[in-house]
């Protein structure tokens, strides 16, 4: 594993992805270096999703290469992508939590299944508690997913995210469908989530406010709150960059300030507030 | 026409390489013991009472109907040797498979279909665990041990249903029921009387799995997977049958 600061974690080269006719993805191209934080926005079909799944080898694409890693992951047998996966923790769009397991279980689910970890049974359930303390969830261990609402469902899915420590986080749609209040309290448990364990956020979103926030905000460990960035001396530029999505295409990748300055009119409504 | 041709063509193919790989993970590990005895208590436990009452009524229904024949020749002391015949070869195995396919074919294709809407299949494969390891090959070897062995059991009631129209209404005594049931039965019934729910235990599973797995489209989908694996399920355990049947009788 190249181990250098500026090696791509996640890199796209021409990948192109179709369902029976229609071609979702369409020659993507794009990196992202460690420890950068990136704003996939796009309309609902624009295939944010299916751009995220394919990161991690959920979908195979036509032609392309994906690279997580630096690995190639196209080429990879299944059973070899599980490898990869342990090291990719990923924030489904609905949660996708198993219904018919209590939350403690589905917190340790990738403890206990994934091959790479070989996390010791006794040190299970400190790390669970310590992920569900960490998105203020600690008293819902016995309780099922249908007994939480939304935003706590989706808080769970988070911590089953962090519960292994990954050093690339996907977040699909995290605040989808929730009302403005509980989106802020997601949003910044991504944003503690990224800066507590320095880890490369990709984050799939409709609402540019969502991106601006991650762009904006920092967690000071000492205050354990959030804090503007380059408040506290934290260096001020940005590693926050912005990628748009339209029908399958990447039509833009950029820092805030470029994003804000380009005058394509679906760009321009997204920036819109 | 390869358009017409092309959905199912796949779905088969699809099914092919699902069950290839269902069969060859059987003896891989990773092995989830815990979820193959969910599985059995499920498809085997919930399955006795309808196996047991089809069982047995299937016996008994056939003892009414073969009394009527038998009289016409005076046969009718020959009512356990059919009755042990049909059930162990055919009705056994075929109706006790039916029902666990309607049961469970459905039941599978609608929980895995489920799963697969809202994204638990992929958050499974994204957390380290092959579907076909963690759900597939439980289903699979959880049916091919419990549906044999519910085969026995629905024999042995049918047996007792034909009994009972034997002794209540035919006036035969118990020993001569029982042995010429005993009696009429030899080494290859047995055996093609236990292949078969073995070889329906596949269908069951896997088409119900496949169905599952392959749906799409929210709720609807799921409904729409459940009725065809059941339909498919029932069909191709008929089809199954002729061809396993045709292979003990030579004519």
């Amino acid at each position: 594993m190249p181990s250098d600061n500026n090696a791509a974690v996640l890199r796209f080269d021409q990948v192109s992805l179709a369902f029976e006719e229609t071609p979702v993805l369409d020659r993507v191209s794009f990196s992202i270096r460690r420890g950068e934080t990136r704003v996939l926005l796009g309309s609902a079909g624009s295939g944010k999703t299916v751009l995220l799944k394919t990161a991690l080898g959920l979908l195979r694409p036509n032609s392309g290469t994906v690279e997580v890693f630096g690995q190639d992951i196209t080429r990879l047998r299944e059973s070899e992508l599980y490898d990869i996966r342990a090291r990719v923790g990923i924030l489904f769009q609905e949660g996708g939590l198993f219904d018919s397991l209590t939350i403690e279980e589905n917190v340790s689910y990738p403890l206990l299944n994934q091959k790479l970890l070989r996390v010791p049974r006794e040190q299970v359930l400190s790390r669970v508690e310590q992920a569900l303390e960490f998105v203020e969830l600690e008293h819902t261990l016995d309780k099922f997913p249908s007994e939480l609402s939304g935003g706590m469902r989706r808080r769970v899915g988070i911590a089953r995210a962090l519960v292994t420590d990954p050093p690339l986080l996907l977040y699909d749609s995290p605040t989808a469908g929730l009302d403005p209040i509980t989106a802020c309290t997601i949003i910044s448990l991504i944003i503690k989530g990224r800066d507590v364990r320095k880890a490369t956020t990709v984050m799939a979103t409709h609402r540019y406010q969502d991106g601006t926030w991650l762009d904006e905000f920092r967690y000071n460990p000492k205050s354990g709150r959030l804090e503007p960035a380059g408040g506290d001396g934290s260096p001020g530029d940005s590693k926050t960059k912005f990628m748009v999505m339209q029908s399958g295409r990447l039509m833009f990748e950029g820092s805030r300030v470029e994003l804000e300055d380009c005058r394509d009119p679906y760009i321009a409504k997204f920036v819109k507030r | 026409m390869f358009e017409l041709l092309k959905s199912p063509v796949e779905s088969v193919q699809e099914f092919i390489y699902l069950s290839g790989r269902a069969v060859r993970n059987v003896f891989r590990r990773p092995h989830y013991g815990d979820d193959v005895v969910l599985q059995m208590e499920v498809i085997g436990f919930g399955s006795l009472p309808i196996v047991v009452l089809t069982g047995f009524f299937s016996g008994a229904v056939m003892g009414l109907q073969l009394s009527k024949a038998l009289a016409q020749y005076g046969a009718v002391g020959k009512i356990g040797e059919l009755v042990a015949i049909t059930l162990v070869r055919e009705l056994g195995p075929v109706l006790t498979s039916l029902m666990v396919a309607g049961r469970n074919s459905s039941g599978i294709a609608s929980e895995l279909g489920s799963m697969k809407v809202t994204e638990q299949i992929d958050a499974m494969r994204a957390l380290g665990t092959d579907p076909i390891q963690k759900l597939v090959k439980p289903r699979l070897i959880a049916t091919c041990v419990v549906l044999p062995l519910l085969t026995i059991i629905a024999d042995f009631l049918g047996l007792v249903g034909g009994f009972v129209i034997a002794y209540t209404m035919l006036n035969l005594t118990p020993s001569h029921y029982w042995n010429s049931a005993w009696q009429a039965i030899d080494f290859s019934d047995l055996f093609q009387g236990l292949i078969k729910p073995f070889s329906f235990a596949f269908v069951v599973a896997l088409v119900g799995c496949h169905y599952g797995l392959r749906t799409t489209g929210g709720t609807q989908g799921v409904g729409l997977s459940t009725t065809r694996a059941m339909v498919v399920a029932s069909v191709w355990i008929f089809v199954l049958d002729f061809f396993i049947t045709r292979l003990f009788v030579r004519a």
